[in-house]
Parts: C-alpha cells; sequence; structure tokens
C-alpha cells in the first residue's frame, strides 16, 4: 500500500458531533475523563487532534475554552498541536485566543460569501492558525468532482491573491459523503473525492487536504469492521489521489492488506463505483463479518501488572490520575498507618520526578501534573487519616508560602505547597508578588509556625533578605525558609541569614526537601538541635565566604580611615574607673570558677562537636561524652578541694585617647611617657560605605575631642601547675589525664577571664555597676564592652602583647611570660584590651594592603618585611611580589 | 540627519545584509549600578504616589531621563545599532503592580523619545553613522497559557485579550514616540507573544508603516524548553507568521548554554536570527561573572560558523560586553537567510511539519 506513514491522522473522539460518550463527558463536566479521551487519541497515534463542543447541549465557546486549557496543562496531550473545530465563528476565535501552539481551524468556506470569508482569513493569518477550508460557497456543499474543485480553486485564489494567506497553510475539505446510501446519486461521492484531490494536488501548490473519513461509511453505521474496511479502502485510494490528512479514529483503523479478500473486493466496489450492484453485494456479507472486529489496539498497560509502589510511582512520573485512587487504596492495605503511604511511596515517587526534573528529563508542565496526581492520593488518604485520630485532624504545622514582591513566579512554590500539604502541614499561600508587610501581618494574624519565601528572578535575593529584616525588626521568632531557582545556600548563608537572627533560616534546595526540614524544625525533640547545626553551618559559610572576598576588592588605607567608626564624641562622657591603675589577685575561688566553665569548648578539645548539656545525649558521640564529663568532674573535685592551681590576674585601667589609628596610653598620672597601642584597620570594601572599616583605636575617645577615655588591660592565668601536674602524668604515661587537666586547665583560665572582667565592669571600672548575667548570658557575651585579645580576629598582630606586658608588669605580676614568638607561657593564661564602649564590637581584621603595612611598621618601629612576617595571615598581597 | 523613518528602515535592511547588526545590553543592569534611592525612582513628579515604586526601571525615563539616556549612550558609543527603550514592563498589565497602569502609554512614548535623542545626538557628532530605536515590548508578569494556580490548571490570570489590548497601546506609543523597529522579547509563554504579534500586527496595519518587527524567545533550563514548554522548533513555527525580521532568543542562560538552541533556530528560520544571551549564569549571588572577552569569543563562533544576523546582551552585560561583541564580529559576515519549499509547520509544545 501507499506510504500511510505520510499521511496525518487526525484524532476524533474530542468531538462533541462525533462521540456521544466525549459528549456526555462534557455535558456532565467530567473534564477529567474528557482529557483521558484526548490523552488516549494521541497515545494511539493521533498527531493532531480536533476538538469540538458544537452541540444545543453545550456553551459551546465556554466548553471549547476550558479543554483547550486544560489541554495546555497535560503536556503529554498538548505536545500536539490542536484543531479547532466549529460551525461558529465565536467559538474558533475563542478557541484561538487559548492556543499557543500553531493549530488549524476547521472551518471556513466561501458559503456566505467572499466578504465574510475575506475577513475571517485575516483574522486566522492574525492568529497564527492553518485553515480548512470546506468546498462550500453561496450556492450549496459541493457534491460532484467539478463543484468540489471550482470552490477550491475559488478559494485558494481569493485566500492567496487577496488576503496574502500562505498556500501552504490552506488545507481543502472537498467533502466525504456518505456512500452505498441506497440513492444512486450517492454512489460516485467517493470517486468525485477522490478525482477532486488530484485536481487539487495538480493545480493549486502547496495547499493540503484533508476530509471527514467516516462519513463514507455512515450507512453501516453499527457494523464496525465493515465500516474500519471501508474507511481502510478509501484512505488507500484517497492518499494515493492526494488526501493529507484526515479526521480518524486512530485507533480503530484496520490495514488495508490484512482486510479478508472478499471483504476488501466489495468494498473497493462501493468506494470506487466499479458496479451498479456494489452496495447490495457489501451488504450480503456485512452482517457475517459484524463483530470479528480488526485487532484492537489498546493503550499500554503493562505497567499496571507491576507492585503497588511501582504503580504509584509510575502515575507519579507520567501524571497519570486514573488509577491513583485504586493503587493508594491498595497501598494503604498495605501499610500500617495511612501516613505511611504518603511518606513511602508517594514520596519516593515525588524524589524520582524532583531528580528528573533537575535533569532537564523532565520539564515543569510535566512536574505540575505530578503534583496533582500525588495531590489526588492525598487527598483519598486524609479521611483515613483523620479518622486514625478520632475526627481531630491536627496538622503538623501551619506555613505560610508567598513569592516575593516583584516577582511572579510560583510553579515551585506551588509544588512545595502541594508536597508540605500531602504531608498534613496546614498551608496559608499568599501567591506571588507579596509585600513584605503583608507577608508579615498574615504571619502574626494566622500565628503560623513558619515562612516560606519563594522567587525565581535575581531582584527577589534582594528582596527575601528585606523581608529576614523587616521579620528581625517586628519581633518575629519563627524559622524562615528560603527556596527558588537564583537562591542558593551560600546567599542564604552570606545574606539573608545575618538579618534574621531571631530564628532559623533555611534554604531549602527543592521541594522534595521541604518536609524533611519544616518537619526537623517543628520538631519538639529535634528542633533545637537541627536549628543550631544549620545555624553553625551557615555562620561558617558566611566566614569562609567573607573570607573569600577578603581576597578581592580593598580599600586604601586612607579610604578605610575615611571610613572609620563614627561615634558622637561632643556627648561622650567616659566612665571614670573606681580603681585606676594595676590591680593583682593572687589567688582566687576555684569552686567559683568551675561554676562559670564554658564546656563546648572543652568538648571540642576532644574534638566532639555539639552543644552542651546536648551532647552528653547526643545518639552518635553522647555516651564518650558523657564518661568524659563524669572522669572531669572527679578530677575537678580533686582540683578545688586540693587547690592543685594557684589562679592570678593583674588588671590594669589607665586613661587612653586615640590618635588615629594608635591609642595613646598613660600609665600613671605621675609618668610623663606615654606609652602607644598599635590597632590595625579593615580594609576590605564597603559598598557605599555602607558599614564602617573598623579599628580598635575607633572605640577610644580620639585625643583632639578633648575628652579623657580609658582603656584595661589584663592577663589571668590558671598557675604552672597546670603543666607541672601534666608533666608529671605524661611522665607515668597516664596521656589521658595529662590532656584531661590541661584542658581543664584552659577552662579555668578562660572562665577566670570572664570572671575578670566581670569584676572590671561591676566593680574595678565600674560602668555596669547593676549588671546581673547568667551564665549563659556570660557565654555569650551579652554584656558592654569587649576584651579583645592580641593575636585574635580583631587585633591579629601578637608583638602588642608585649607592650600589655610592659603595662601591666606581666611576668612579675602573675608570673606569665611571653615566648619569642609572643605565645603565653604557662599556656593556662588569657591576655587582652578591656574596651568599655558600649558602642565597642567584636569583628574580624580581614586582609589588609600594603599600604596599611608600610604604616603599621614605621609606626611599630619594625621593618616592612618583619611587619609582614608578623602580619602573614592577614596580608593581601604577595610579600615576595614587588611593589 | 537621517529624519525619515523609511530612509532609516531601508538603511537597516541594507546594512543587515551587509553585518552582523548589534543590539545593545542590559538597561537594568546599568540603571542598578546607579542605587538609586526611592526618592530617585519617584522624582518631583510622583514625590507622593500612593505606593513604592522602587524597582519601576521604566518609570526612570519619566523621573530620571538623563540616566536613561546617558546609558542609551554608552551603549552606542560600544556599537549599538539597535537600540531598545527602556520599557521591559511598560504595559498597562506590568505597570499595574506599582497602580501606574495609566502612565503606560506615556512611558512608552518618552522612552522611544530619550533612546532617538541619544541616537541623533550621536548622529549629529558622527555624521552618517546613523542608530536605530528598538522599541522593546517585555512579556509582562502573567501568562496566558499557564495557570498559576495548581489545584485549578484550567484558570488564567490573563487572556489574550487582555494581553492584545496591553501590547497595543505600547506599541502605539513606541512607535509615536519614534521607534523604528519593534522587539518582542523575553518571551516565556507565546502566547503572550502570539497576542504582542497581533496587537503589533493591528497598529502597524493602522498606521500604513513598514515596521520590522524582532521575536525573542526565552529558554528557561535544560530542558531546552520556553517556560510554558515549548522547545525551539515549536515557539518558532508559533509565530512565523508574522514574517518577523528576526527570530531568536535572550535571557535566562548565556551563550554556553544557549548554543544548541541557536544552532536550531539558525537551521529552521526563514529570517534572520538573532541572539542576545545574559552573561554567563548568574552565581549564588545572582551577580553575572561573564567578562565581555569571555562572551564575546562564545558569540563569536556563532559568526563564524554562519549562524547569526543579531547579537547583543541581555542580564548582567554592560557596554564593555556590547563593545568586544561587535568589535569581535565587526568583519563576520551575517547568517544568510534561507528559503525553504512552503510547509505546513504547525505545533503544539512540539512542532509538527506537514511536509
Amino acid at each position: 500500500m501507499t506510504d500511510i506513514s505520510r499521511f496525518i491522522n487526525i484524532g476524533e473522539r474530542t468531538n462533541v458531533a462525533g462521540s456521544i460518550k466525549f459528549k456526555k463527558l462534557i455535558v456532565e463536566e467530567d473534564y477529567d475523563a474528557a482529557l483521558e479521551v484526548a490523552r488516549q487519541q494521541v497515545e494511539n497515534g493521533a498527531q493532531i487532534i480536533d476538538i469540538n463542543m458544537d452541540d444545543a447541549m453545550l456553551d459551546a465557546e465556554t466548553a471549547m475554552v476550558k479543554f483547550i486549557n486544560l489541554i495546555a496543562a497535560e503536556p503529554d496531550i498538548a505536545r500536539v498541536p490542536i484543531m479547532v473545530d466549529s460551525s461558529k465563528w465565536n467559538v474558533i476565535e475563542a478557541g484561538l485566543k487559548c492556543l499557543q501552539g500553531k493549530g488549524i481551524v476547521n472551518s471556513i468556506s466561501l458559503k456566505e460569501g467572499e466578504e465574510p470569508f475575506i475577513a475571517q482569513a485575516k483574522m486566522l493569518r492574525r492568529y497564527g492558525a492553518a485553515v480548512v477550508v470546506m468546498a462550500f460557497d453561496e450556492k450549496g456543499q459541493a457534491d460532484t468532482v467539478d463543484r468540489k474543485f471550482e470552490i477550491c480553486k475559488r478559494s485558494y485564489e481569493v485566500l492567496v491573491e487577496k488576503v496574502g494567506f500562505p498556500p501552504e497553510d490552506i488545507i481543502f475539505d472537498p467533502n466525504i459523503f456518505a456512500v452505498a446510501t441506497g440513492i444512486e446519486e450517492h454512489d460516485n461521492y467517493a470517486v468525485d473525492f477522490i478525482e477532486a484531490c488530484k485536481l487539487i494536488k495538480k493545480h493549486l501548490p502547496y495547499a493540503k487536504i484533508s476530509g471527514g473519513v467516516s462519513n463514507v461509511s455512515f450507512s453501516f453505521r453499527g457494523n464496525n469492521p465493515v465500516r474500519e474496511a471501508m474507511h481502510s479502502v478509501f484512505l488507500y485510494h484517497a492518499i494515493q489521489a492526494g488526501l493529507d490528512m484526515g479526521i480518524v479514529n486512530a485507533g480503530q483503523l484496520v490495514v488495508y492488506a490484512e482486510i479478508p479478500e472478499e471483504l476488501r473486493e466489495r468494498v473497493e466496489d462501493v468506494i470506487l463505483n466499479r458496479r451498479s450492484d456494489a452496495t447490495d453485494r457489501l451488504l450480503e456479507i456485512a452482517e457475517k463479518y459484524k463483530g470479528t472486529g480488526g485487532p484492537e489496539k489498546k493503550v499500554d498497560l503493562e505497567w499496571r501488572k507491576k507492585p503497588v509502589k511501582e504503580r504509584l510511582a509510575h502515575a507519579l512520573i507520567n501524571g497519570i490520575a486514573e488509577y491513583v485512587e485504586e493503587d493508594t487504596e491498595a497501598a494503604r492495605l498495605e501499610a500500617d498507618k495511612p501516613l505511611h503511604v504518603i511518606e513511602g511511596p508517594l514520596m519516593d515517587g515525588m524524589n524520582i520526578v524532583g531528580d528528573l526534573f533537575g535533569a532537564g528529563k523532565m520539564f515543569l508542565p510535566q512536574v505540575v501534573k505530578s503534583a496533582r496526581v500525588m495531590k489526588k492520593a492525598v487527598a483519598y488518604l486524609i479521611p483515613f487519616i483523620e479518622e486514625e485520630k478520632d475526627g481531630k485532624h491536627e496538622t503538623n504545622g501551619r506555613i505560610l508560602l508567598a513569592t516575593v514582591k516583584g516577582d511572579v513566579h510560583d510553579i515551585g512554590k506551588n509544588i512545595v505547597g502541594v508536597v508540605l500539604q500531602c504531608n498534613n502541614f496546614e498551608v496559608i499561600d499568599l501567591g506571588v508578588m507579596v509585600p513584605t508587610q503583608k507577608i508579615i501581618e498574615t504571619a502574626k494574624a494566622e500565628n503560623v509556625d513558619m515562612i516560606g519565601l519563594s522567587g525565581l528572578i535575581t531582584p527577589s535575593l534582594e528582596e527575601m533578605t528585606y523581608v529576614a529584616a523587616e521579620m528581625e525588626r517586628e519581633g518575629l521568632d519563627i524559622p524562615l525558609l528560603i527556596g527558588g531557582a537564583t537562591t542558593s545556600k551560600v546567599h542564604t548563608a552570606v545574606k539573608i541569614a545575618p538579618n534574621y537572627l531571631k530564628s532559623s533560616v533555611v534554604y531549602v534546595i527543592d521541594a522534595s526537601r521541604a518536609v524533611g526540614v519544616a518537619s526537623n524544625l517543628l520538631s519538639a525533640t529535634n528542633g533545637e538541635r537541627f536549628a543550631s547545626e544549620i545555624r553553625e553551618e551557615y555562620i561558617a559559610m558566611a566566614e569562609k565566604h567573607a573570607a573569600q572576598q577578603l581576597q578581592k576588592k580593598r580599600f586604601s588605607i586612607v579610604d578605610a580611615r575615611a571610613n572609620k567608626v563614627q561615634l558622637d564624641w561632643d556627648s561622650f562622657e567616659a566612665p571614670v574607673p573606681n580603681k585606676p591603675g594595676l590591680t593583682v589577685f593572687e589567688e582566687f575561688d576555684l569552686e567559683e570558677l568551675v561554676s562559670r566553665f564554658d564546656w563546648k569548648p572543652f568538648f571540642e578539645t576532644w574534638e566532639l562537636h555539639g552543644r552542651f548539656p546536648d551532647i552528653l545525649k547526643d545518639e552518635k558521640v553522647g555516651e564518650t561524652a558523657r564518661s568524659l564529663y563524669e572522669d572531669a568532674q572527679e578530677m575537678l573535685k580533686k582540683i578545688v578541694a586540693e587547690k592543685w592551681f594557684k589562679p592570678k590576674a593583674v588588671v590594669g585601667l589607665w586613661p587612653a585617647n586615640s590618635i588615629g589609628d594608635d591609642i595613646e596610653v598613660t600609665p600613671a598620672p605621675d609618668q610623663n611617657e606615654p606609652i602607644m597601642l598599635r590597632t590595625l584597620r579593615q580594609q576590605m570594601y564597603r559598598e557605599n560605605n555602607k558599614r564602617p572599616n573598623r579599628a580598635l583605636a575607633d572605640y577610644i575617645a580620639p585625643k583632639d575631642s578633648g575628652k579623657t577615655d580609658y582603656i584595661g588591660g589584663f592577663v589571668v592565668t590558671a598557675g604552672p601547675q597546670v603543666e607541672e601536674i601534666a608533666s608529671k602524668l605524661e611522665a607515668e604515661h597516664d596521656d589521658y589525664n595529662a590532656i584531661l587537666v590541661k584542658a581543664l586547665g584552659d577552662r579555668f583560665a578562660e572562665a577566670f577571664a570572664e570572671r575578670m572582667h566581670e569584676k572590671v565592669r561591676k566593680e574595678l571600672w565600674g560602668y555596669a555597676a547593676d549588671e546581673t548575667l547568667g551564665n549563659q548570658d556570660l557565654i555569650a557575651e551579652n554584656y558592654r564592652g569587649i576584651r579583645p585579645a592580641p593575636g585574635y580576629p580583631a587585633c591579629p598582630e601578637h608583638t602588642e602583647k608585649r607592650t600589655l606586658w610592659t603595662l601591666l608588669n606581666a611576668e612579675k605580676n602573675v608570673g606569665v611570660s611571653l615566648t619569642e614568638s609572643c605565645a603565653m607561657t604557662p599556656s593556662s593564661s588569657v591576655s587582652g584590651f578591656y574596651f568599655a564602649n558600649p558602642d565597642a564590637k567584636y569583628f574580624g581584621l580581614g586582609k589588609i594592603e600594603r599600604d596599611q603595612v608600610e604604616s603599621y611598621a614605621e609606626r611599630k618601629g619594625m621593618t616592612l618585611t618583619e611587619a609582614e612576617r608578623w602580619l602573614a595571615s592577614n596580608l593581601n598581597y604577595d610579600p615576595r611580589q614587588a611593589k | 540627519m537621517m529624519n525619515d523613518r523609511k530612509e532609516r528602515i531601508a538603511l537597516l535592511r541594507k546594512r543587515a545584509e551587509e553585518k552582523i547588526l548589534i543590539l545593545d545590553g542590559a538597561m537594568g543592569t546599568m540603571i542598578q549600578k546607579h542605587t538609586l534611592s526611592e526618592e530617585d525612582y519617584r522624582g518631583a513628579r510622583f514625590a507622593d504616589w500612593k505606593q513604592d515604586v522602587k524597582g519601576n526601571n521604566d518609570l526612570l525615563s519619566l523621573t530620571q531621563p538623563d540616566i536613561i539616556k546617558d546609558i542609551h549612550l554608552q551603549y552606542i558609543a560600544a556599537g549599538a545599532d539597535l537600540n531598545g527603550t527602556n520599557t521591559f514592563s511598560a504595559t498597562t498589565i506590568a505597570q499595574a503592580d506599582y497602580g501606574m497602569e495609566d502612565l503606560a502609554y506615556e512611558i512608552n512614548f518618552e522612552s522611544a523619545k530619550i533612546a532617538r535623542a541619544a541616537c541623533d545626538e550621536w548622529e549629529a557628532a558622527h555624521p552618517g553613522d546613523v542608530r536605530f530605536v528598538n522599541g522593546a515590548i517585555g512579556p509582562t508578569n502573567r501568562t496566558a497559557s499557564i495557570s498559576p494556580d495548581v489545584n485549578n490548571p484550567g484558570f488564567r490570570a490573563i487572556t489574550f485579550d487582555q494581553l492584545k489590548e496591553a501590547y497595543k497601546e505600547a506599541a502605539k506609543g513606541l512607535l509615536d514616540g519614534g521607534a523604528d523597529t519593534l522587539l518582542v522579547e523575553t518571551i516565556f509563554d507565546t502566547l503572550n507573544a502570539k497576542a504582542a504579534l497581533f496587537a503589533i500586527d493591528e497598529v502597524v496595519e493602522e498606521r500604513g508603516e513598514d515596521v520590522p518587527v524582532m521575536i525573542s524567545g526565552t529558554i528557561t533550563d535544560a530542558s531546552g524548553r520556553t517556560l510554558s514548554g515549548q522547545t525551539t522548533e515549536a515557539f518558532y513555527n508559533s509565530v512565523r507568521h508574522t514574517k518577523p525580521f528576526s527570530i531568536g532568543l535572550n535571557c535566562a542562560l548565556g551563550a554556553a548554554q544557549l548554543r544548541p538552541y541557536v544552532q536550531e533556530l539558525s537551521r529552521i528560520a526563514e529570517c534572520r536570527v538573532s541572539v542576545y544571551p545574559n552573561a554567563g549564569l548568574p552565581n549564588e549571588f545572582g551577580e553575572y561573572d561573564q567578562t565581555d572577552a569571555e562572551m564575546a569569543e562564545l558569540v563569536k563562533e556563532w559568526a563564524d560558523s554562519g549562524m547569526i544576523n543579531l547579537l547583543g546582551g541581555c542580564c548582567g552585560t554592560t557596554p564593555p560586553h556590547i563593545k568586544a561583541i561587535s568589535n569581535a564580529v565587526a568583519d563576520a559576515k551575517p547568517r544568510a537567510v534561507p528559503s525553504f519549499e512552503p510547509r505546513m509547520r504547525l505545533s503544539g509544545l512540539e512542532p509538527f511539519d506537514a511536509a
């Protein structure tokens, strides 16, 4: 037979005029099932689907729009072009307004004359559609070959010449009429059609030909095998004559060669009008073939035989809603609890969807369909879940979702919403372009447990940062989830999280992770730990990022100094120390210090990471941590009872003023020679000088302000006994206790430094006499003033310790000396400066440029090389390279 | 100075035969560099406007025309033949977010005038070096063939007719203000574009002028499809009936990622092919890192392969990018526009050729 592969099948089942079943579905508004009809058409090989809603029972325009819009959300149907089929112009136009693809209109004709024909054709050209032109004119429908060709030729000339319609977008339908009707005038209808095809192909270049094939067999209604044989034979000949496409039931086309010889011959006689008794001869044998049918074509339902979990995955991946309730029920019967169906097979399926989408193997509309199948499955399960809870439907939490202001993208957010709802979260979706104020107001009014922000475009990143800052300002303390295509973990950690400290900010990479994150955050048992782990991870990430950034853009030291911390010195009055000069503590109550231990660094010494005391109950390391803690407690008892250590401290408080980046300290009122402390200034690039470039000197009143300010210094030590005992234990090969005693010695020194600082704030300096803070607040440094130590981020240059030692006469007063590289011995010691200014903050110096190092070396009286050696890890340049 | 529109368009068509035409780069990226405040956006005229307008870049054509003109001049100096008006969101639909829908026509009109003035200023200083005003028509922030409600897939937040009316007003404003060409750009839903092209066809018919129309779609991700799900060829089939001056791609991806789709368009398009990619993919902070040299090298290869007729830049590109591209392809031959045997080219989400 001829090359039927070139013949274009137009699906006919989504036509209310041709399918009683489809009409019923549309009238009853069962659009899900109606979509199934369309889907089967495409699966069965329809390359275009014809949609017709012309029926007295229907508002054809509304039904057309609704059905086409629904198809747009079904990628496996929408992949093919659509034929908008109606005899009413308004319906055609309404349909075209919903088509993003290039479709075909079926049909227009010269029936009402040239004027409306031209007007319609012009509109169709503008909409961008091909068109079926019926062989119909003012006189009526063409039946003979001459009339058919004459009308087609006239239509072609009007379209191409008067409208400028592209000839390749014209499809003629020269009318297929029923044959074998018993009326003699009808006998040649098929032949007339076939002959007209030949003429059109010969004389009207690029035009195509189509026809409603099933019309030809209308007289054999009820006898499908004969009808199919007639279609097949008719097509065989018409295609050879030039028929390009036809409205056929693609699922029911018997292969020409497989029609039984006897039937084929008699059908051929009818179609080709080869003998006058052809109809009677076909009728003679027609009954014989009724009910035999051709081989039935079926949808591939192999997957239905698989286990239920795989069936659910298949349905989710392929977006097939048809069997999902049945399969969900089967899965429910297998599961212990209905919720397990959601958490198990359904989420597994959605995870595959997420992976395929990520890999570019699925695209958005398909994913949205999968989410809908998911939703349907969950809707089915909800009553069972509720029943289990004695009718009470308790949700896992209430989550507000919004796409931020300025952004309209919400598909990802919607998927997250669906997936969360599927997992028994209550979702309040504020939609797209949601202003910050609305998010916050709704969150408060609805008392939500969490907020999820989404955005796809770059400016949304900035908007999210703003929302976070506003949440902080408005005093919200619920977790904030961040998601969407341009968002990232780094951005969340660096830009968003620092703006919202009252609760967690968590980046959610895709919808499948949303449930895990939300459940963890709201978990009564795990929530806090999960949140603190995330926070620590993000802080580390932000620091790492900052470090990388530091490699980059710098201010010159001149510009950095110009952008110093601006404090109001005019109204400043420095608190005068109650006890200026040096104060030495020869001993200190060990037990009091133990109560001030910060245990977290103790466990970190042993590479056990986690918050104290949670770490003692940790699943993985809890046991180790507990045993270590017990040993430590036991040793502590001895240390305290037997007074193993003799802690000492020296504190000094002196008048001081800043001069540029230096601090001039007057050690004693009678001493004329001031001592200079040299501080270093941040040089990182600050956009629009939004944040200052800090130096410690900024926190001391400048000399030219005329105000007297003060600075303090200290060295505390747990005493040389720590190392003596450790050495003794080492000699006894008791390394464990040697490390333990050193670790505890460090805790004593740290606790002592903290205790001293408190004493300074409340008594010796006395600027915060009324301060009442618990140990946690002290560890969290929630007090006024700072005590930065040389060698740490704000003042990383160690040799400043030598100046501090001079000021404190530390070696003599507490027995702590400095090594060549400025390390303290004994090592269980802590030193630093005291700054009392309420605006004083800890900061990191970051990387600095050669211009500052040169200035610093000069001020310190060092060579440049020496200064570069001490500042090696803070250099933003390679000192080996010449300037 | 070439004041006759007809002459300019004839010149543009001629120039397109001779060289690869250069489109300008990102307007938004350049505006961002000014870090304008809410007050700057408002200007004196909208000082008391009822809602925030910061971020409404198109409004700057009314409140900060000097900034916009300066950006145009920078791109002109960098070598842009076609200079896109500052009207990406200047439809009544997109402006409604700021309560400024009534200003849509005016913004289009004034934006075209500003670009016109910049081109004229250049030409006055460089006699004979004619530059063109490209009236930009963005996608709006609504989709005509995607439901914003996942549970109601048949729902539409905007109709074809609403879009058509909005686009019509934009096109009128642009042409009245002096645009030489129109550019329907960043198309993520082809139905929106079809409404725009429908509107333009009506406007152009009313005016009886020759207005070259450029069409530029957006492939959003690795699936190689528009947001509304069409493949490159399906997209082309959907709009080729408008007989555009050019068809092309912009935004969402960088030159490296766009290459296969550019090649595809080059193979199938019966008109000129245009591409203006982003400066690579955004980094984790939404910033574009691709340098002018890197980008120029990538697009030069397209030019050398004879795939391209117009080149420019989208998000993250700056005058140096345009200059680098312009220099890189200055001597390259534009793609020869093929003519194929006519055939019916239909599409759903995928193309369907009835050979």
